[in-house]
């Protein structure tokens, strides 16, 4: 396994709050990479909506817990941000990956997330569990 | 981090919102329940969302979108977006948004 040039995680509660503050850390990490301001705004944007998913689906119906961020950054300028929780998990992780499929019934959410997250980022895993947590990993090659 | 912010100005029937600041799933319900007061107030036949001020806006904000396109669509009135930001035309593009909604450019940003 190549060793990461750089890294750091950040651990915080599954609050709506912390949304901003959780892309904002990434963000500000990823600045000393002198990424693009394409680049930098596509993996904000797949960072907030990793993050949003944790606070609203992750821990539903049951006490809130934490979201577990770390990113990684290595020498071939490829970020990989890993985005955990350790909540109810998805039973139908592929269904909940197709676009405009959402479980909210308002109307008010676009079922969008993970169509954006794979689009913005090179490369996106999910990996699941009822009962145990959801972690995605987003992978991105900055240029 | 700016706070989103919703401004709002009715004339003629036409209702106009300016969004700024990061639109997140945080903040989006504010945003939704002050447009959706001044929608009712005014029953506006037309309403431009101008975009251009925006410094970041994910999933969150394109479901504030097309609540509210929805709404003005039962009120039998029509919604336009103005002077997107790129990022947030990449959102509007992938959703597909931009075949439902028109998305124009105002007269300032055409300069």
């Amino acid at each position: 396994m190549i060793k990461a040039e750089n890294q750091f995680e950040l651990t915080l509660p599954a609050l709506s709050q912390n949304e901003g503050f959780a892309r904002q850390c990434v963000s500000a990490f990823l600045l000393k990479l002198d990424p693009t301001v394409s680049d930098l705004a596509d993996l904000r944007t797949a960072v907030s909506e990793a993050v949003t998913n944790c606070v609203v689906h992750g821990y539903r119906g049951r006490e809130t817990g934490m979201i577990y961020i770390s990113v990684r950054c290595f020498d071939d300028r490829r970020v990989v941000i890993r985005i955990k929780d350790k909540g109810c998990g998805m039973a139908d992780p592929e269904k909940c990956r197709q676009p405009l499929y959402t479980s909210d019934p308002s109307g008010e959410r676009g079922g969008m997330g993970f169509a954006i997250m794979e689009s913005f980022t090179d490369g996106m895993k999910v990996k699941t569990a009822v009962g145990k947590g959801t972690t995605v990993t987003l992978i991105k090659k900055l240029s | 981090m700016e706070q989103a912010k919703v401004s709002s100005e009715f004339c003629g029937g036409v209702l106009y919102f300016r969004l700024t600041g990061e639109i997140d799933h945080h903040c989006a319900p504010f945003i939704r329940e002050q447009m959706d007061r001044d929608l009712y107030f005014f029953r506006p036949q037309r309403v431009i969302l101008a975009l251009d001020g925006i410094d970041f806006m994910d999933s969150s904000g394109l479901g504030l979108i097309l609540g509210r396109y929805t709404k003005i669509r039962d009120m039998q009135g029509v919604l336009e977006i103005e002077d997107p930001t790129p990022q947030i035309e990449k959102i509007l593009k992938l959703a597909g948004v931009n075949r439902l909604i028109p998305v124009k450019k105002s007269k300032a940003q055409q300069g």
